[in-house]
């Protein structure tokens, strides 16, 4: 997958209380979330977010809480993809669970908010358009490459479960 | 061949696998998988979505604990949709307000976690049962709903880092000071992805609550799970739960079992610890605190430190002292069991007398759910285990962590105090 777009950017140790306040926990309804994603570390980010920009930050992003509702409300914002140098366990899964594109990479060193980025995901790299420096990602383990392939973990549970 | 850590070993056992390396990736059978009001809708709608029962009755705990007794209509909405599934599904693994208590207190307490088992939820603090001998560990919604349906989930197995804590404990020095001092010390990265097995002469001696309330926070370094080899204080613990040793089994790190990291610490250098604002890492020992730092609350609760050792404590700090002008303390059993034996002990008269407030189980304030929101600019010190921006209410506030004496003792004080400055 090829995805261009213009970076947010982020420090370290963004957490799930910064991307969905638990104020807002009491729905799971991805709409909802979206109009609060961000708000504790970033007011304008709802409102200014744009289909197909791309999140990147620091260490440990989605440090926290193990609510599904940080990549829900980030996906359901329009962010096409999040690069960050790593990420908490919980929400590394739980992106992936639900279809939210994850990328290591150290590219946040480099860019500023409102530059532009281009991600090849299977290759994994990332190219920096002001100044075409490319920074390469991390890859997906070939375990989860399957569970992509059949379907994500609903496809996979149908499969086990032979419905 | 190198030896497998007790972690290695349970995901070796539950994947039938002989020997397992750091690193690989397996599908294992879980022995308990649950969710709260906030998790659960989404792994309900999974299973539903998949037109399947739960993989296994009594195996499936669905806890509401987070917004209840509910908070607001919608909260009021998300707990029907637990509390109708578990009626169609006919669940019994279901606790409704009266008899719920905060999920990481209420399993182990209850009886429902083993040495040895598999256990995922959908809460990060799932890795508090690891202090059990378990290996636990915390995941997202649809994870759950998967393990709801399949009674499997994925596994990459973890590096391990060793933990040996030396020396003998200062007075009023906890497990939560053990804690916070090791996040301290690696920071709130230091351990992620990996297991954090605590072990030495000073885990020996600690109390099982006070191993729970180590293991709950392992979570705050980015670990996967923590980890406590059992003992006979785990067997007496499981023993008094009416669980007898044949019915698990204990499973041991090898000698020649391969760690990342083995850290020692001596903790008769430890002395009560504070963490501030806005990282569980920026811990500080409380002698080294020389500015006032005055709160206009103290919670005393959560998952980390709401049961009936943290009480106790608690109450030994204000017996006859009264919380100061303006502090609000604020006081959750963290189960219906702890309610009950801190009121037949009589820690309710002192807390009352003392001028806090006590609440019925629930993980409220910890979240910034309800019950204690703070106001722009306000400080808190808190038992529970986060105090990010936002975490308490406002984004303006600022959240401390400390153990149940020392917020106990800065609320008869009035700023953030040693217990000893208000038991002379």
């Amino acid at each position: 997958m090829r995805i261009k777009g213009r970076v947010w950017v982020y420090p370290d140790n963004v957490d799930t209380d910064v991307i969905i306040p638990a104020r807002y926990l009491n729905t799971s309804d991805p709409k909802e979330l979206a109009k609060h994603c961000m708000e504790d570390i970033d007011e304008n980010f709802a409102e200014q977010v744009k289909e197909g920009d791309i999140i990147v930050a620091g260490y440990n992003f989605g440090s926290g809480s193990s609510r599904e509702h940080a990549p829900i409300a980030i996906k359901a914002s329009g962010v096409a993809c999040v690069i960050a140098k790593s990420f908490s366990r919980i929400f590394y899964r739980n992106a992936f669970n639900i279809g939210l594109p994850i990328l290591e990479s150290d590219v946040s060193d480099e860019l500023e908010k409102g530059d532009e980025i281009e991600v090849d995901t299977q290759k994994g790299e990332i190219v920096v358009l002001k100044n075409g420096k490319i920074f390469k990602s991390s890859v997906i383990p070939e375990f989860m490459q399957q569970l992509i392939e059949s379907g994500g973990l609903f496809g996979y549970a149908k499969k086990l479960l032979n419905v | 061949m190198a030896g497998m850590t007790i972690s290695q070993k349970i995901l070796a056992k539950k994947s039938n696998r002989d020997f397992l390396k750091a690193g690989e990736i397996v599908l294992a059978d879980v022995d308990l998988a649950f969710a709260n009001d906030i998790t659960a809708p989404i792994a309900i709608d999974f299973v539903k979505r998949l037109g399947v029962d739960v993989f296994d009755k009594n195996k499936v705990a669905l806890i509401p604990d987070h917004f209840t007794p509910n908070k607001d209509i919608n909260s009021a909405n998300q707990c029907k949709i637990m509390r109708d599934f578990v009626r169609e599904k006919d669940l019994p693994l279901y606790w409704e307000t009266g008899e719920v208590g905060i999920e990481h207190a209420l399993l182990p307490e209850q009886g429902y976690i083993k040495p040895g088992m598999l256990v995922v939820g959908a809460d990060s603090h799932t890795c508090t049962h690891g202090a059990l001998g378990a290996f636990a560990t915390g995941m997202g919604s649809t994870d759950v709903g998967f393990a709801f349906a399949t009674g499997k989930s994925w596994f990459r197995v973890p590096e391990s880092i060793k933990f040996i804590y030396k020396g003998k404990r200062n007075k009023w020095v906890y497990g939560k000071d053990l804690i916070l001092y090791t996040i301290g010390k690696i920071g709130v990265a230091g351990a992620l992805y990996k297991s954090m097995e605590f072990t030495g002469d000073a885990i020996k001696e600690l109390s099982m609550e006070d191993r729970l309330t180590m293991c709950n926070m392992a979570v705050e370094a980015g670990a996967k799970n923590g980890i406590i080899e059992p003992d006979d204080i785990t067997i007496e613990y499981l023993k008094e739960r009416d669980i007898d040793r044949s019915e698990y089994e204990i499973l041991k790190s090898d000698d020649d079992a391969e760690y990342s990291d083995i850290i020692e610490i001596d903790v008769s250098n430890i002395e009560p610890q504070v963490a501030f604002p806005h990282l569980p890492s920026n811990t500080k020992g409380i002698s080294e605190i020389k500015e006032d730092i005055k709160i206009d609350q103290a919670f005393i609760g959560s998952c980390t430190n709401g049961r009936i050792s943290d009480l106790r404590e608690a109450a030994k700090v204000l017996k006859g002292n009264k919380v100061a002008k303006y502090v609000r303390l604020i006081i959750i059993p963290a189960t219906v069991e702890v309610y009950k034996q801190a009121l037949k002990e009589g820690l309710f008269d002192i807390f009352l007398e003392a001028g806090a407030v006590i609440s019925t189980p629930t993980c409220g304030p910890c979240l910034g759910g309800y019950m204690g929101i703070l106001a722009d600019g306000e400080v808190c010190i808190s038992t529970s285990n986060r105090n990010f921006v936002g975490r308490m209410g406002s984004k303006k506030a600022y959240v401390y962590l400390s153990s149940p004496a020392v917020a106990a003792a800065s609320a008869v004080a009035g700023k953030i105090i040693h217990p000893d400055e208000v038991i002379k």
